[in-house]
């Protein structure tokens, strides 16, 4: 009884697996997994938006102030706990402060964050600030204030040249 | 053919007798509908069921048209919806009758589940009428969150986005349950695709599930203003004509209400940002769920962490399938709980107080407000309602409802 009830939950999940498993990214969904752009247009104290995986990426040439700034944050203050040069280091391990890259998606309830256009607000840390439930992200991406819990997640990148950068 | 209930119906044409007799659609029906004896005292609250069956069933017949003009995908389907509105014949009523008709639903239904709260109707023997009910909420509300997602447009794409990603709040597995929900790394085609699906599919669900509630009712009858069980034939009336009569009234004035929104103010009760295309770039400066999902948003948005946000919103639903073992009152109507009755009426102004506040933006004093009432809310279901049924003193209940009934009558 046991065994025929055993072989019949492993049949049963077998036969679930498919379906659910269906409702999973597709093949050409997960192909469209990088994107390479060139950053040389972008002048320091710029920002843009490129669309990666159908979610904003922020490419941010971030100007000196920007940089101290973000390296002088105690990590104490910090609800994530994170470096501002662990932020800024591509696959191959260079780290380039200038160059912050990261996927523009607030990490509370997935709305884009404002802060890259001149004009937008940019919140009490000069970094990006959600409209959405009011969370703050400093010049490093990192949440300040409040309800996102992570700071803005920073995407797997490489700098194929001074010039090109590679998403994914 | 009034025939007394116990008695199976004689029925006079030839082709019925023939059919019932082999499948006894007809005796049913005269059991259920016709002969059913129904509490005498109703009063207009309980209409409502029959107004939101009316509502389901108008959702139904509404939506499959729709669905012959609609294109699920990312290019097409706000185009597809304009076009509706403006060169199908008559696209424009289907389509303002629908997004109204949800709208118009919720209020059935809300107004449906306070009558069930203020006269006990949830009570023993009726927790399973009961707990089939809140089911039935929850399938409402996610066909209409998927629903609303369908149009494409700004509100449509960020509403989706929010809500999914409240999934990514649950621990270790969130990320990858998010990404199997959306089908891909954002809210995109596939989402579309299936949510288009799970839209048309859950409202059969639902039609299911009010067959359960419907059973369920049929066991032990409707509960009465009084909440006290008929005592015999004094008492009750049979349902037809009485309260087909009575519904069917009901229903028409609803509907003269319905009417005016959908005729004059189609698009008074949705949100302007929804006719803009969606733009998976650029979130819309202020992002709200439409009004009969305010109330749980601002719960959500209360708790200043985020699995305790979405665990306190779907926890003010999950309580409710809880509600017949918190109140540990005797006594089923609010009629005859002097204290309780009160704390009813101020849920029912807490709700609304969160309904506006799940409207403001998360900031100034609409936060301390909406976690002052977020706080009643769990209150009101976890302290006051198992703490009053012990030490409130009910009024005196009539002797019986047709006492109740003649009583009033004589005054």
């Amino acid at each position: 009884m046991v065994a025929t009830g055993a072989l019949g939950a492993v049949g049963a999940a077998a036969v679930a697996w498919p379906f659910i498993n269906n409702l999973n990214p597709a093949a050409d969904t997960l192909a469209l997994s990088t994107i390479e752009v060139n950053v040389t247009p972008i002048a320091v104290g710029q920002a843009v938006t490129v669309k990666w995986r159908g979610k904003p990426v922020f490419i941010r040439h971030r100007t000196e102030a920007e940089i101290k700034e973000a390296e002088a944050v105690p990590m104490s203050q910090l609800p994530d706990p994170e470096t501002d040069n662990k932020r800024v280091t591509d696959t191959a391990k260079k780290v380039r402060p200038e160059w912050l890259i990261m996927i523009g998606v607030c990490t509370h309830l997935g709305c884009v964050p404002l802060g890259n256009k001149a004009g937008d607000p940019k919140g009490e840390y000069g970094g990006w600030f959600c409209p959405c439930h009011g969370s703050s992200y400093d010049t490093s991406g990192r949440i300040r204030k409040g309800p996102a819990p992570k700071n803005l997640v920073v995407p797997e990148y490489l700098f194929t040249s001074d010039a090109l950068v590679r998403i994914g | 053919m009034a025939s007394s209930h116990g008695t199976p119906p004689v029925f006079n044409n030839k082709v019925i007798s023939w059919i019932d007799h082999r499948l006894p659609i007809f005796s049913y029906i005269e059991k259920e509908y016709h002969t059913f004896p129904t509490p005498r005292n109703f009063n207009y609250f309980w209409n409502f069921g029959a107004i939101a069956t009316v509502m389901l069933v108008l959702m139904i017949a509404t939506g499959i048209v729709l669905a012959t003009n609609y294109t699920p995908h990312v290019l097409m389907a706000f185009d597809a919806v304009e076009r509706i509105d403006r060169d199908v014949p008559q696209g424009w009523l289907i389509r303002d009758l629908h997004m109204n008709g949800a709208s118009f639903f919720f209020i059935a239904v809300y107004i449906h589940i306070f009558r069930g709260m203020y006269y006990g109707s949830y009570k023993a023997p009726r927790e399973l009428l009961w707990i089939l009910g809140v089911v039935i909420f929850l399938l409402m509300m996610a066909t209409a969150f998927m629903g609303y997602v369908l149009p494409w447009g700004q509100m449509s794409f960020w509403g989706a986005t929010v809500i999914t990603n409240l999934f990514s709040a649950i621990p270790v597995v969130g990320e990858s349950i998010v990404i199997w929900l959306w089908g891909g790394f954002a809210v995109d085609n596939p989402t579309l695709n299936r949510f288009f699906a799970l839209h048309y599919l859950l409202p059969f669900i639902i039609v299911a599930v009010v067959a359960l509630h419907v059973v369920a009712l049929h066991v032990h009858g409707s509960n009465n203003p009084t909440g006290i069980d008929p005592k015999g034939p004094q008492d009750t009336v049979p349902f037809h004509p009485y309260y087909t009569m009575k519904d069917g009234f009901g229903v028409m004035v609803f509907l003269i209400v319905f009417a005016a929104f959908v005729f004059f103010a189609p698009d008074y009760l949705g949100h302007p940002d929804n006719y803009i295309p969606a733009d998976p770039l650029v979130t819309p400066a202020h992002i709200v769920p439409e009004w009969y999902f305010l109330p749980f948003y601002a719960i959500l948005r209360a708790i200043p962490d985020k699995l305790g946000g979405v665990l306190a919103m779907f926890g003010a639903i999950a309580v409710l399938f809880i509600l017949p073992w918190l109140d540990t009152s005797r006594v089923r109507s609010c009629t005859f709980r002097p204290i309780y009755k009160w704390f009813m009426m101020f849920l029912v102004v807490d709700v609304i107080v969160l309904g506006i506040c799940g409207s403001k933006p998360a900031e100034g004093f609409w936060v301390p407000l909406s976690q002052l009432a977020t706080l009643y809310y769990f209150a009101h279901f976890l302290v006051l309602l198992p703490i009053l049924g012990k030490i409130e003193r009910p009024l005196p209940l009539p002797p019986s409802i047709a006492d109740a009934v003649l009583k009033k009558k004589a005054v």
